[in-house]
């Protein structure tokens, strides 16, 4: 994979939330992708920054577009130092929220998305990696 | 002693005003306004000198400072002409102390203490800048948070709300009480929720969305959800958000036609002339 350029977002508040999203519409949409799927992906960043300012304070949204055998793509990356995810099945189903949220971020993202990869320890934190391919 | 320094500051004003409209004239030839000599001591907020006398006179109305400091927070000054000008204050202080002071053995000194008499100035103009304009930004933003989720009623029993940006915990939390209120105020029987105007519907917002609606639906009335665009009712699919207990209408007037039939009415078209429904 070429990586071209890098955005970080830091996230410490709700504000930032917004400030990852529209950093993600931004790009999503210089590089091409339609209405609809900059919706995805805005909408994906938002889920997993929340994410982290609820479960793990601070954290980090990286957004940077990638290229892979000749296919553009848009990877986020979600990186925290919080309390990790003990089981992985539980809170990719639909519905699991320890917050009395709808438990829908994450599979949530993970259909928004093309790719979906989550890697979590306990008490170290969480990584997860999602990508959209332009079409 | 600093005490020299401001009775020279003090026998010298006539001077160092003159010398300063100078100066600033051409270090900042974009604003003449701030040129212009004041003759006219009440009209001194016009003149930045006189403010900064009114600081080191410590006089007790300070309306003048007041007034000055409004002005830039409407940025009629930008906030640069407040280092400029003191910089320059400053400056001429020390060039009429130079011209007057006849031992130069105290020329280092004096000019030291000139330094200690404008800092004061410089942090107390600084001070009470911001804090007139944290109070301002703090009023601004209640006033807008009043106005970022308003119900309106349109129609007998019918109310809207339009929601237009982003949906915070506070702003969430607003619409839920809004909500509630008027529905209760106007005897709505349905509410309008327009989201055509919200970026992101995320699991947050459609949460939020979804409780309010609850709600609304507890102390009798109906929700209606309008203007979901394309865009988001596909991302609200791959979110697995069920909406169908939940209902929807494309636009506002599909929306309106709902609510109408719902209350048991319609729009009809009156044809002049003949009377005609
Ligand atoms: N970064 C994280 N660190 C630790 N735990 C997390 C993290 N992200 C998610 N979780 C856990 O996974 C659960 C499911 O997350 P998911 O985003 O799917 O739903 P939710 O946040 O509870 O509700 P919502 O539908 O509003 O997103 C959370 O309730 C939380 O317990
Ligand atoms: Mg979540």
């Amino acid at each position: 994979m070429i990586m071209e350029t890098r955005s970080s977002v830091p996230i410490n508040n709700e504000w930032d939330i917004v400030q990852a999203r529209q950093l993600g519409r931004q790009i999503s949409r210089e590089m091409g992708f339609g209405h609809v799927d900059q919706a995805r992906i805005t909408t994906a960043i938002s889920e997993l920054a929340r994410n982290i300012y609820l479960y793990a304070n601070n954290g980090e949204i990286t957004i940077e577009p990638i290229v892979n055998l000749g296919k553009k793509g848009l990877k986020i990356t979600s990186r925290d130092k919080g309390p990790g995810i003990k089981d992985i099945r539980l809170v990719m189903q639909d519905g699991y929220t320890t917050s009395g949220g709808l438990g829908a971020g994450l599979p949530g993202v993970k259909r928004l998305m093309d790719i979906f990869k989550i890697d979590s320890t306990l008490e170290k934190g969480t990584n997860i990696v999602a990508i959209k391919w332009l079409r | 002693m600093p005490k020299v320094v401001i009775k020279y500051i003090k026998d010298k004003r006539k001077e160092i005003n003159e010398a300063w409209m100078r100066k600033m004239a051409e270090e900042l030839p974009e604003f003449p306004n701030y040129r212009a000599p004041n003759q006219n001591l009440s009209n001194a907020n016009d003149n930045f000198v006189d403010v900064i006398y009114t600081y080191l006179l410590n006089i007790e109305n300070t309306d003048d400072v007041r007034d000055f400091i409004k002005k830039i927070m409407k940025l009629e000054v930008p906030i640069n002409y407040l280092s400029i000008g003191l910089q320059v204050f400053r400056r001429v202080v020390m060039e009429v102390i130079k011209r007057s002071e006849k031992d130069p053995e105290n020329l280092l000194e004096l000019y030291e203490h000139t330094d200690r008499v404008v800092e004061p100035i410089f942090n107390q103009l600084i001070k009470d800048t911001t804090e007139t304009w944290e109070r301002t930004i703090s009023i601004q933003k209640s006033e807008l948070l009043e106005l970022s989720a308003p119900l309106i009623p349109i129609l007998d029993r019918i109310s809207v709300m339009p929601l237009v940006g982003t949906i915070d915990t506070e702003r969430a939390k607003l619409i839920m009480e809004n909500l509630l209120q008027g529905v209760i105020d106007h005897h709505a029987e349905v509410v309008l929720i327009d989201i055509t105007g919200v970026p992101v519907v995320d699991t947050m917002v459609a949460h939020h969305i979804i409780q309010a609606s609850e709600a609304v639906r507890l102390v009798g009335s109906k929700c209606i959800l309008v203007g979901i665009r394309p865009e988001i009712a596909q991302t609200i699919v791959n979110l697995g958000i069920e909406l169908d207990q939940f209902p929807t209408k494309s636009s506002l007037q599909r929306g309106i036609e709902e609510a109408l039939k719902i209350t048991e009415r319609k729009v009809i078209t009156i044809t002049e002339g003949n009377g005609k429904q």
